[in-house]
Parts: structure tokens; sequence; C-alpha cells
């Protein structure tokens, strides 16, 4: 990618690498990521833990920097790398501009002190302004995210709030300094469904509201697809396929993403149809497998894949691209005959995939 | 799945918590009321679902029929016997009939015991399989069902993943062959690849050893795979009682409604639906809202609703349920996200 980035652009990764040293071996937490995301839009990061999707967020602000990580790459907003930024300009964009909520709303808050107070030194942080307007702001916000009786909820501790609304306390904090991008980690995962359901309102109300990018990292396929307009789909740190929402969900390219679509159940469609998981369980960062880091779980992978890295390509439509070893016919052939309710055997065969074709690693999870 | 007799039947059961205050005399002043008249059978063979929002009393509930806790009022039957007030043997011996996998696979195994001997705990406890080597053959078979390698007998928790910690869960719960399982969200700490394996497998279990099994579980997709039936609570009530396929083509309680419109689908083209959202959280159970415990956060309620309690009825295609205005055929596809491809 080039480093002019093109109008409307807000933000672009470009290339970029995370890698914790650890006694037991270099973690190659994200492996040479990039994407761009679009002033107002919603791009969903989907993975599994330890698939490097959370360590990619934390470094946009740089908040990996502490924690002894090798960082390389670029991260391109409003014509500045973040990552060759000084400590003081990224105390500046870090909640000014770049504001993140966490999924535990808890242990993001402080117990000791009122919601109002910390949403107060939240503003007060970056720009001179009274304590009393900031506490009227402070209101304001609890109010914005649905937060009812403001005026009394603003001296309250964290405790008397209910998860959904503490939730919406932390959104609050993050909107106060009205930020251009709000990174949201697993924001919904410890809620319960129905309150999930209004903190995704919620988001989608603002973002249209407000003009905010938001970046929504889940392992949840049911809450990209609510939310999202680009999804990426991360494995073991890399990127492997990246579209559209609407066209990763009706045309996947990758054999991960065709396994987690058929491992979840569905709320519609036939009940007792057989769940297909992906055998074994995502791989140690540290020592990665050879070639295409998911073969060994992959029901499509041949013997050439175990030395073969597969780069991300264009994948047939604007905008899709995916890292994948098997030729567009293949994975076409393959995806309608899982659609059609096949299992992953036959649609090898649909995909004229040879019978020397290496067997998926068979490891318990 | 069959039309077995009952083996679990749960009268009226009611828990209540108290709430105490004063450090030095203590005294009551009221009780949570977690499960509050609660009434179903499970038949032999059959999986039954319980749903709800965190603090509907599902896991107070299924803690009830293992004797976890005792009962504040009502009983529990077990294969047609009351066991509600049993004690000492009678009560080791019931419990054998009944084990429980439980959410988290971090901190419901015991991280200074290897593998095999938190596997032949059971045997141990119940004083089983006593010949020489004949328990670590046995954990060992055990092992090898649920998909984890007998060689790790001597492994510890930590050694192993999030997967094969729930499978070392399940091992344990079926070592010694019980007719009931009660699984409380087996599978929402895992992640999505996993989540199918061990869904997978507590199905194979249950063909293979024809197990009961009672499925608690927050994710409404999850539980519509695995459960024949489901029960709804709200409040440390049952509100809806439904076969599966009636409960989630044609929900008749408000709030089932309400529950279902709120999973995300993992589909961009219903997007575009208007769903109904609930507002406001779940009230308070040691205060529950007069009549329909639900009304407060209905958007159908009437006059009727804060007065008088719904009682569950029948609603046909096997449903019961609570509600004085529940949902009619032809508003389900209005709360359905799918709806136009079930109903």
């Amino acid at each position: 990618m080039s480093s002019e980035q093109p109008a409307g652009t807000l933000l672009s990764v470009e290339n970029l690498s995370v890698q914790f040293p650890t006694p037991d071996g270099i973690v190659h937490a994200v492996d040479g990521i990039s994407y761009s995301l679009d002033a107002g839009g919603t791009l969903g990061i989907v993975g599994e833990s330890g698939s490097g999707k959370t360590v990619a967020a934390l470094t946009l602000i740089g908040l990996t920097r502490t924690q002894g990580a090798t960082v390389t790459g670029r991260i391109m907003f409003n014509g500045r790398d973040l990552l060759t930024a000084s400590k003081t300009e990224l105390r500046h964009v870090r909640g000014d501009d770049i504001a993140m909520i966490f999924q535990d709303p808890l242990s993001s808050l402080h117990p000791q002190f009122r919601v109002g107070s910390q949403l107060i030194e939240a503003m007060r942080i970056h720009r001179p302004i009274t304590k009393s307007a900031a506490r009227a702001r402070a209101t304001e916000l609890l109010d914005l995210v649905g937060i009812p009786d403001p005026k009394r909820r603003v001296d309250q501790y964290p405790h008397e709030f209910s998860g959904g609304m503490r939730q919406r306390a932390m959104i609050a904090m993050a909107l106060s300094n009205e930020p251009k991008i709000l990174v949201a980690d697993e924001p919904t995962t410890a809620l319960d469904v129905t309150v999930q359901a209004q903190i995704l309102a919620l988001l989608e109300r603002l973002r249209s509201e407000l003009g905010m990018a938001i970046i929504m990292i889940t392992h949840d396929l049911g809450v990209v697809a609510q939310i999202a307009d680009h999804i990426a789909v991360m494995y073991a740190g890399r990127i492997v396929e990246a579209a559209d929402a609407r066209r990763l969900f009706s045309a996947p390219q990758h054999p991960y993403t065709w396994g987690l679509l058929r491992s979840i159940p569905s709320l519609e469609g036939p009940r007792g149809v057989e769940l297909v998981p992906i055998p074994g369980r995502p791989p140690s960062l540290i020592r990665r497998p050879s070639g295409c880091h998911f073969h060994p779980r992959c029901a499509y992978a041949l013997p050439s894949h175990a030395a073969i890295d597969p780069p991300l390509v264009d994948a047939g439509a604007p905008g899709h691209m995916v890292a994948c070893l098997l030729d567009a016919a293949q994975r076409e052939a393959a995806w309608a005959e899982l659609r059609a309710g096949g299992a992953p055997e036959q649609a090898r065969i649909a995909a004229g995939i040879e019978d020397d074709a290496v067997e998926p690693t068979e490891v318990a999870g | 799945m069959s039309n077995g007799d009952a083996l679990v039947e749960v009268r009226d059961l009611v828990k209540h918590f108290p709430i105490s205050k004063g450090i030095v005399i203590k005294h009551n002043i009221g009780s949570v009321r977690a499960v509050d008249g609660v009434s179903f059978e499970v038949k032999s063979g059959e999986t039954l679902g319980l749903v709800g929002e965190t603090g509907c009393g599902k896991s107070t509930t299924a803690r009830l029929i293992t004797r976890l806790l005792d009962a504040t009022a009502g009983e529990v039957l077990f294969e047609g016997r009351d066991i509600t007030n049993l004690r000492g043997a009678e009560l080791k011996a019931t419990r054998r009939e009944m084990q429980m996998i439980f959410q988290d696979p971090y901190s419901s195994l015991n991280p200074r015991k290897t593998v095999g001997s938190i596997i032949a705990d059971p045997f141990v406890i119940h004083g089983l399989e006593k010949g020489p080597g004949q328990r670590k053959k046995r954990v060992q078979e055990l092992m090898d069902r649920v998909g984890l390698n007998p060689e790790h007998y001597n492994r510890y928790p930590h050694e192993f993943s999030g997967g094969q910690r729930q499978r070392i869960g399940v091992a344990r719960a079926l070592a010694l062959r019980p007719k009931l399982i009660i699984a409380d969200e087996p599978v929402s700490a895992l992640d999505v690849s996993i989540q199918a394996q061990i869904l997978n497998l507590l199905r194979e279990l249950q063909r293979e050893f024809g197990l009961t099994m009672i499925f608690i579980a927050h994710d409404l997709a999850v539980v519509r795979h695995m459960c024949d039936r489901v029960a709804v609570m709200y409040l440390g009530k049952i509100v809806e009682l439904a076969p599966s396929d009636s409960l989630y083509s044609l929900p008749r309680h408000r709030y089932t409604g309400a529950l279902l419109s709120a999973v995300p689908v993992a589909d961009p083209e219903v997007r575009t639906r208007e769903r109904k959202l609930l507002s406001g959280d779940v009230p308070s159970p040691a205060n529950p809202p007069s009549g329909c415990r639900f009304h407060p956060r209905c958007r159908n309620a009437g006059d009727i609703c804060s007065r008088e309690e719904p009682q569950l009825t029948e609603m046909g295609n096997g449903t019961i349920a609570a509600c004085h205005f529940p949902i009619s055929d032809e508003e389900v596809t209005s709360i359905l996200p799918t709806a136009h491809e079930t109903a």
C-alpha cells in the first residue's frame, strides 16, 4: 500500500507486526496485517482467542509499547505514523481521537470513584474545561448513551450499575472527547443477549449520529454480521480473509471462515443438523505450523500446503482478499457443497482435491 | 427423542436466599427469590433446555435438583422418588445417578491434582472399581472416549487447553454412568470452533449412553441445537415451556419473543429488519414486580398485567406460556428476525 491515504480513509494499518520476546521464544502475535478504515465506517475483526485481534487493536493506541513488544509496519492516522509518534503525541491521540472500550466493564471502571468523576477526569485530561462544565457534559453523555436518570446516576459508584449500564458508562467515557474512531474489544461478550442487542443498537446510533468510525473486535459472527460494513478474519496473527460483510457471508473463500460459519448453530433451518467443528485447536504463536498456518486443521490441505505460505490475494470481488492455496474454482465448488449442507469430505471431492491430500491432524481441542 | 417416563420431576420448587443485616446480631430483612415456584419434568432420554438472562434462577434450579442447595419449599422427584429431603448414604447413592458439567473449565478442576485422579475421584468417593489397576484402566477408557489422549493420565489441568479441560469435566461426569447430566453453560467459555466439538461430543455421548440432560445456556441458538424442549425462565419463574420447534418458530410469551429477536443473526441480509429491543434491565429478584414479573419491560402490557399474575396455560403445539397477551401467529414474523424462513 502507498503512503498516500486515499480521501475518506481515516486510518490505514500497513504491514503491522507485533512480536513479544518470551523465555520460550518469540510470540508472533500479529504478523503483517494491513487494513484501512473509512471515516464513519465499521470494520469487524473476527477471530478466536490467540488470533492476535486484541494485540493488533492495543497496538493502534500504543498500549503494547510498554510490554517490550517489537512493532514494525505503519499505522497512518491523520497523515502521521502512530508507531513513530512520541509518547506525548500518542497521549493526545489516545482517548481523544481514538478511544477504546473493553470486554469487562467492571474491571475497566475504578470501583472507588463515582462514575461521574471518572468521566470528568477523562475529559479534563484532554482539554481545559471547568469541573462544573465537565460535570454537565458527563450528565449529558450518560443521557446520550441511554442511562436513565443521569443526574442521579452521575454520582453513583460502578457497583451500583448493572452490567449493561457499566458498558454504557464506558461508552460514554470513550465518547467524552468525540473520538474519530472507537475501538470496541468484545464489548458485549460478558452481557446478556437482550443487553447485547441494546449496546449494538447504541453503537450503531452513535456511529450514524456522530459520524464516528468503529473497529469491532469479536469472536461472534452474529455480532459482526449485525454491525460491520467490512470484515477481516484473523487466524494465527494474520488476516486470512477480508471482505465486505455481505460478501463474506454469501461467498466466503477461506476454509477457516467456512469452518467458523459451519460450527455455529443457527436459529433457523431444520434442527438436528450436525455441526461441523474445526478439528484441533488454534496453534501456538511461538511455533507456528509451516506453510499455510491453517493447514494442520484444514480439510482441504494438500501436502504442498505445509511448505508454501499463501499471500493475501484478490478473491474476485472489490475489496475481497483471501490467503488460501486452493484455486478460485476449487474454493467455489467446495463452498457450494458446504453451503448445501455437505460434509467437508464431500466438499473436498466436489472441489476435485486429490485423494492423497493430507488428512487433517486430529488433535482433541 | 423418547417418550419415556419422567426421570426428574420438579414441583413448585422455591429457593429464597435470605438477605441479612447487622454484623453481630443478624436479622433478615428480606429475601432474594431466586427460584419462585417452578414445576417441570424431564423425560427419560430427552434434553431439556433452561434459558433466561443472568439472575433468572436457571443455575439455582440445577443446584436444587442435584441437592447442592436445599430447597425452601417444593419437591424434586428423581425416578418418582422424592429426594428433596434425603440425607447421608441415601443422598450419596442418588447423587451417583446425576452429575454436573460446569461452565468454567479453569476453576472447576483442582489445579494440584492430575487429570487421572480428577476423573477417578467419583470412583474413590463411591468406593468403586477397587481392583488393582482397575481405576486407571477405566479412567483411560473414559479419556479415550471423550477424545483425550489416555497417555496424558499423569498431566495437570494447566497443561490442557480450555476445550480439553471441558472434555476432562465431561469424562468426570460420565465416570459413574449417571442417568442425568446437568450441563450448566458448558460451552460459553470456549472458542467458536471448540464449542462445536464439545456440543457434538455431548450429543454423541447422550445417544451412546441414553443420557437424560438438562442443558443450561444463555445462547439460544446452542439451546435450539441441543434441546428437545426448552423452558424459558424470568425472575425465578418459568414463563414458557415448549418443544424446541414450537418455541423457536412460534414463541408465545412476549419475553421469549424479545429474547429471540435480540439474538444477532449471522447474516448481514437480515440486519435491515427493525428489531424490537427490550428496554431496561432485569428487576431485582429481591423485590419482583407485581402481577406479571415481565410487565415493566413489556411493550404490550395492559392494566391486568400489573395486577394479576398470569398462569401457565396451554397455547397449542405443546406450548405452555404464562402471558395475558400472548404473541399471535400473525405477529411472529414481525418479531423474529428469521421468521420469514421458519414460520
